[in-house]
């Protein structure tokens, strides 16, 4: 069997996975051994979805969600990226960074919430400093392997061809540990996206998906929460295939360097 | 013959068999290096907390904490919530642990179950696992039994995805050197597809420890428990303790850096590392 | 009736642009304790052969014989040792490697690894009987791959190319260290090559195969005695004369 022939088979394979798993689920809420309100059936999810995204609220959720991680995400960014370089070309910055880095790094990134709750109140401050907290660490770690991974050998036929230190940099260092940059911007990302969701659930005011699941736990609003669950999984998935995928395809693939970064 | 010389790469490891003196110069130095930076940060600390700039009561001095760290712990409070969480934890985690490699290595060896398994994994993996928290909460109640079987559920896949990107990688070329050994199915299993495909399983058990753990501390604080270190961390909020707070957070920290030397680099030391097949 | 016997074997490949012969058509017989090189260019389906003969690919038609038994699939009779040296399994030893044949076999562990160790002092690596393959160089792991084929004395072995990610100088040695080995078990033994120097070193006869399709074109005799000296004047005619009839298809082609 060739190729494609083996592709579109697993794409109808997975259609059935899917259909089945639906339809055990619809016979489970429909069957009447759970309560409603605990095991909505698919139709009823699919009505509250729909009416929450036609009055807005849960764009809304989601556009306060978005705005958190992008912010987290950028702050994270803008320090681990640098930071991570530093560390991968000064050795003194890695010895000093380093043991920080290792035991702040195993600490989850909610245990924090409630010592920022106390210094920064509830809402977005708080929010906004966990993701950042927890997407800084994969940002940097990737960031410090990528330049340490740079093939000495490129940075040998660069400085035989007059490149100096700044065009080193430029034109052959970073370039060179892009795709573990990219795959730290991935992990930031996944990272950034679940603590948000968990930020959002202890410490967000009034908007937001990871509180309004939170929140409609309080009214055994069931239909809600998975409605919710299922635009907090499309976005992820979308982010993940479309802004990730396509920067992949735009650099690393493009250079053919993606076997050096694994996801 | 020339060729007797064993690989370089061998050599480099030649200072891990040379026997030491228990605490020379170079280990000092080394101590004093990975020290160094926790000395100026518990500086600043310290100069901003006795600076009084902020409420004493949210910025504590490290003497503080110290201090409420050692009477939690001799009044032995601290060991109960952190045995509560770490109790929870393991639980979850090998129940993961077992469940998602044999779903992983399935899927590796299996196309029909790689069909099978492989879109829920894909669907289910991107979702933040605290998101499921409150609807595991609504249909298993409060206590422990929501708390284990959700560090499980989030916990299971990146063990799964491993595993089976694990059986995958297996090299072709030892399973038809063992094939032309003589290798049946089972033994092909046992001897050649697990070891050759362990490096990956090792990796996703470290994930999948570090996303239980993560799920944990989380779901404590959503006061799902009556005991542990989230709850106690969260809890500490009301009488604003922040000294206990990061006690607490400390003792987090502390306990997910035993788990990681202790646990999995041992397993990895003795078994991937020694074989070559993932350096140190 | 020879000990090994290639019948009319032929391999066809399903390809977008219709169907193409990998081999064709190949046919050859070989005596017990014989070494036979099979030589040829990139593509002229030697390695496909070997790999026929192994047991890992089932030919379109055409039957395989050994000692007058028709072969298929993969067996403990046939040893193979291939070009890439990660081929050792990483987690075991030198030692419980070469034991591995030995193992599926059920040959109990104290006598398998008294068979073990006799092999790797064949190759002369007794020393490091129990370092594992990555503290071992390419030229000392694929010296263990050898020991492992032999170790469960199967009645042909093949090898594909062994020596072929080496560098010269141990490439030279490895040669001389398998005729040497050659010499004391007198196995036989089906060696694939684009090395005609290799060839004319190590083989009784050598088959020559060409591309397009990949077929056996005609088997020279070397008839040498050992040990054979590389720059000796017979030993570079016959290396002519092999060149010769290679370079014959490379016009053709």
């Amino acid at each position: 069997m060739n190729a494609s022939a083996g592709r579109s088979r697993s794409w109808r394979r997975a259609a059935l996975t899917l259909l089945v798993a639906g339809a055990l689920y619809e016979a489970l809420a429909r069957s009447g051994y759970f309560a409603a309100a605990l095991l909505p059936t698919v139709t009823a999810v699919g009505q509250t979805l729909w009416a929450m995204l036609i009055d807005g609220t849960m764009l809304r959720h989601a556009a306060y969600t978005l705005y958190r991680v992008m912010f987290g995400l950028g702050l994270a960014i803008a320090v681990g990226l640098p930071l991570g370089i530093l560390m991968g070309r000064v050795p003194a910055a890695e010895q000093f960074f380093m043991p920080l880095v290792s035991v702040l790094m195993p600490i989850p990134s909610l245990a924090w919430v409630p010592v920022f709750i106390l210094w920064f109140g509830i809402g977005n401050v708080t929010t906004i400093l966990i993701v950042f907290y927890a997407a800084t660490f994969p940002m940097l770690l990737n960031a410090w392997s990528g330049v340490r991974s740079v093939n000495p050998l490129w940075m040998r036929a660069a400085g035989a061809m007059g490149a100096n230190g700044r065009s080193l940099f430029w034109k052959v260092i970073i370039p060179g540990a892009s795709p573990f940059i990219v795959t730290g911007f991935r992990q930031a990302f996944l990272r950034s996206w679940i603590a948000v969701v968990g930020a959002e659930m202890i410490a967000a005011s009034a908007w937001g998906l990871g509180w309004v699941i939170f929140d409609a736990k309080e009214f055994l609003n069931t239909d809600i929460m998975l409605a919710s669950l299922a635009v907090i999984g499309c976005i992820g998935f979308a982010f993940e295939r479309i802004v990730f995928g396509s920067l992949e395809r735009a650099t690393v693939l493009r250079w053919g360097m993606v076997r050096a970064a694994k996801g | 013959m020339n060729d007797d010389v064993p690989h370089a790469a061998s050599l480099g490891r030649v200072s891990a068999h040379r026997p030491r003196a228990l605490w020379d110069g170079a280990r000092w130095r080394a101590a004093a290096r990975t020290a160094f930076p926790f000395l100026v940060v518990g500086g600043i600390w310290e100069t901003l907390a006795h600076m009084a700039i902020f409420p004493r009561r949210l910025f504590p001095p490290l003497e503080e904490v110290a201090s409420s760290l050692a009477s939690l712990t001799a009044a032995g409070i601290m060991p109960h919530h952190a045995v509560e969480t770490v109790a929870r934890l393991l639980a979850g985690f090998v129940l993961a642990a077992v469940l998602g490699v044999v779903i992983g290595i399935a899927m590796g060896r299996s196309r029909r179950a790689e069909d099978i398994f492989l879109p829920l994994v894909s669907i289910g993996a991107p979702i933040p696992g605290l998101a499921y928290a409150p609807l595991f909460l609504l249909w298993f109640g409060l206590g422990d039994v929501s708390a284990v079987l959700l560090v499980a559920f989030v916990s299971a896949f990146p063990i799964i995805v491993n595993s089976w990107t694990g059986v995958k990688a297996v090299k072709d070329i030892w399973i038809r050197s063992a094939q032309a050994m003589g290798a049946d199915e089972r033994r092909l299993f046992r001897l050649v597809i697990l070891p050759g495909a362990l490096p990956y399983v090792l990796t996703g058990l470290r994930l999948g420890l570090a996303q239980a753990w993560r799920i944990l501390v989380a779901v404590e604080m959503l006061a799902a428990v009556p005991w542990g270190l989230g709850w106690l961390i969260f809890g500490a909020r009301e009488f604003m303790n922040t000294d206990v707070m990061l006690a607490g957070i400390a003792v987090i920290g502390g306990v997910g850096l035993i788990l990681e030397n202790l646990v999995f680099k041992r397993i990895e030391e003795y078994t991937v590392v020694r074989w070559g097949m993932m350096t140190s | 009736m020879q000990h090994i016997e290639i019948d009319r074997v032929s391999l066809v490949y399903d390809t977008p642009a219709g169907q193409v012969a990998g081999v064709q058509e190949a046919s050859f017989g070989m005596a017990e304790s014989e070494f036979l090189c099979i030589v040829g260019p990139s593509g002229c389906g030697k390695s496909t052969l070997l790999n026929i003969i192994a047991g890992f690919l089932a030919p379109t038609s055409g039957e395989i014989r050994i000692g007058g038994r028709a072969v298929t699939g993969h067996g403990l009779d046939r040893g193979i040792v291939f070009q890439d040296f990660a081929q050792l399994f990483p987690w075991r030893t030198a030692l419980e490697n070469v034991a591995f044949g030995l193992e599926m076999k059920g040959v109990p562990k104290a006598e398998r690894e008294e068979i073990a160790l006799h092999q790797l002092r064949l190759v002369k690596l007794e020393k490091f009987a129990r370092s594992y393959p990555h503290h071992l160089s390419g030229g000392m792991q694929q010296r263990t791959a050898i020991a492992r084929a032999l170790a469960y004395n199967p009645a042909v072995l093949l090898m594909d190319e062994p020596f072929a990610a080496l560098d010269a100088m141990t490439r030279d040695e490895m040669q001389r260290l398998l005729a040497d080995v050659w010499r004391e078990t007198r196995k036989t033994v089906i060696y694939v090559t684009h090395n005609v120097a290799e060839a004319v070193y190590l083989a009784d006869r050598v088959v020559v195969m060409t591309p397009h399709p990949g077929s056996v074109k005609t088997v020279l005799p070397i008839p040498l005695s050992r040990p054979r000296d590389p720059l000796s004047v017979e030993f570079l005619e016959h290396q002519k004369q092999l060149m010769r009839e290679l370079a014959d298809q490379a016009v053709k082609a």
